[in-house]
């Protein structure tokens, strides 16, 4: 058995255990002249955070708001495949919706680089009579390429948890009077929270670290906490304030996914509770 | 109801049948379309870094999909019948490996590994045998395939773990009863009933593999994978060709995805027969 597991061991110890000792050891030292890890202790580092806020801001309004916008606009579309759709063509249209996510999130984000771009919709709103209307490089632009890129991490899981849910319970609604809009408030939706808890949390982690989608469709203007630490540790080279940086993320995910796992477990029990 | 999800899978496949038209473009501006031609295939075919990074990419993602099947299912077989403070441990690292974002990996593992070999380079030199070169360590394929493992492997434990716990423990035992060996019981009873989930494993961590851009970006070196070929193509400016190298990545993982689909529901059939 012990032989079974010791290369996973090893392999957490050398690439996950070690470099995050390393990031947090570096998190306190000092930049050498040329660039790198000068040694030394020092809380010098977390300190300047500050000269990175912009960034921290960024990541934590937008990643929320990405995930917030991500569930309204799949909600309808997982209820749409768990409940309304024809059987025929449940399991085609169910992998249409995964497949995209299986493919490179790179080919597919720079797609909207055209279609936001200058010759995209903003030309064809010039021809409609809207002039002046700037796109890429925007919040709108990132936001929407965050919904287009983790949409189906939100469809699936809340597909999941409609799916299982007991049909029986929403012909009960009916026939006590309950309007379709009741029937979904005080059934649907509460009992859809599992899978609504599990997508939120699945791309809200993927957020948190997002490079890609600010660095095409922000072009700069809209980063996140990804693009300053891409920033320091390549171009200006100081790892010792790119470790505080990545060292800040990782505490402020785990505090926000634990919390976020509490109140979660809190909700579904409340849920479990409610139908008995 | 309807209309709204014709218009999600509208925006869902438009950018993407965007990219496969463009590249049938004549012209050489990515942005505008003048007839169809297919001459950006060759000229992407015949890009000689292109295809290097192609390859580098293949090798790679090959070797990761192996090394995380292998050391995944070892994994999931022995944490399957294990418990105590180990356990949970190891628990807790298969989900912190999974949770923590591809960026932070990429950049601590960077760090980490160019900090050891600052050390060992120059130890290496003074051991060396006078008169030979001695050998440098240094960032490139070792270190991709080392960091992605990192991810897939925990991946590949998740997978082959929920197949385990799917399995009929039954027919374990009936072999241990029938006084066949242990590697007997794995190899006869055991692997014939999880290697759906190990395939589909193998398939997700090659795809995972083949298309990861931000931890090959801090950790290849001097080895460029595809996805970091092409970002660095974007950033001097679109044109067809990287349009024709894209359609060729998303049509390559489309069909590994649709195999993974097939052994996959292969898999559960099975389990329902059985």
């Amino acid at each position: 058995m012990a032989a079974l597991l010791a290369p996973t061991t090893l392999w957490f110890l050398v690439m996950l255990i070690m470099p995050l000792i390393v990031i947090l050891i570096f998190s306190f030292g000092e930049r050498a002249a040329v660039g790198g890890y000068g040694g030394g202790f020092t809380f010098e580092q977390y300190a300047n955070l500050p000269a990175r806020l912009k960034a921290f801001q960024n990541t934590l309004t937008y990643a929320p708001l990405g995930t917030l916008l991500s569930l309204l606009v799949a909600y309808p579309l997982a209820y749409f495949l768990a409940l309304k759709v024809d059987r025929r063509f449940k399991l085609v249209l169910l992998v249409l919706v995964i497949v995209p996510f299986w493919t490179s999130l790179l080919i597919r984000t720079y797609a909207w680089i055209y279609i936001l771009g200058g010759r995209g919709i903003p030309t064809i709103l010039e021809w409609i009579g809207i002039e002046g209307v700037r796109l890429i490089n925007t919040p709108t632009a990132v936001l929407i390429g965050i919904v287009y890129g983790y949409l189906p991490l939100m469809v699936f899981p809340v597909y999941v948890s409609l799916e299982k849910l007991d049909k029986s319970l929403l012909e009960a609604s009916n026939d006590l009077g309950g309007n379709s809009f009741k029937t979904f408030l005080q059934i649907t939706l509460p009992l859809s929270m599992p899978g609504i808890a599990t997508g939120c949390m699945l791309v809200f982690i993927l957020l948190m670290g997002e490079f890609l989608i600010p660095a095409f469709l922000g072009g700069g203007k809209v980063f996140f906490i990804g693009n300053a630490m891409v920033d320091l540790f390549l171009q200006s080279r100081n790892w010792p304030f790119g470790s505080a940086v990545a060292a800040t993320l990782v505490v402020i995910m785990l505090i926000t996914v634990s919390i976020y796992m509490r109140l979660a477990m809190r909700n579904k029990t409340g849920a479990d509770q409610s139908l008995m | 109801m309807r209309i709204y999800a014709t218009v999600v899978y509208l925006f869902l496949y438009v950018p993407i049948g965007l990219i496969v038209l463009f590249s049938f473009n004549a012209g050489r501006h990515a942005s505008e379309l003048r007839g169809l031609s297919i001459q950006w295939y060759g000229k992407a075919l015949s890009n000689p870094f292109a295809g290097d990074a192609f390859f580098t990419s293949l090798e790679i993602a090959f070797i990761v999909a192996i090394l995380s099947s292998l050391m995944g299912t070892a994994a999931a077989l022995a944490l399957q019948s294990m418990k105590g403070p180990l356990r949970v441990i190891l628990d807790g690292l298969i989900y912190i490996s999974i949770m923590i974002p591809g960026i932070v990996i990429g950049i601590a593992t960077l760090v980490a590994l160019v900090t050891v070999f600052d050390f060992f380079n120059p130890l290496l030199a003074t051991l060396w045998p006078e008169g030979y070169t001695p050998p440098k360590l240094h960032m490139g394929y070792a270190s991709v395939i080392a960091a992605h493992t990192l991810f897939t492997m925990s991946l590949v434990i998740i997978i082959v773990r929920a197949r385990i716990a799917g399995m009929d423990r039954a027919l374990i035992e009936a072999s241990m009863d029938l006084y066949a060996s242990p590697w007997r019981t794995f190899y006869q009873v055991t692997l014939p009933q999880i290697y759906p989930a190990i395939l589909a494993g193998f398939l997700l961590s090659f795809t995972f593999s083949f298309d990861d851009f931000i931890i090959s970006f801090f950790v290849a070196g001097p080895n460029t994978t595809l996805p970091v070929y092409i970002f660095a193509s974007i950033r001097r400016g679109i044109t067809p060709e990287v349009n024709a190298i894209g359609t060729m990545v998303l049509a390559g993982s489309l069909s590994l995805l649709i195999v993974a689909q097939f052994f996959m529901r292969d898999g559960r059939r099975r389990a329902k027969v059985n």
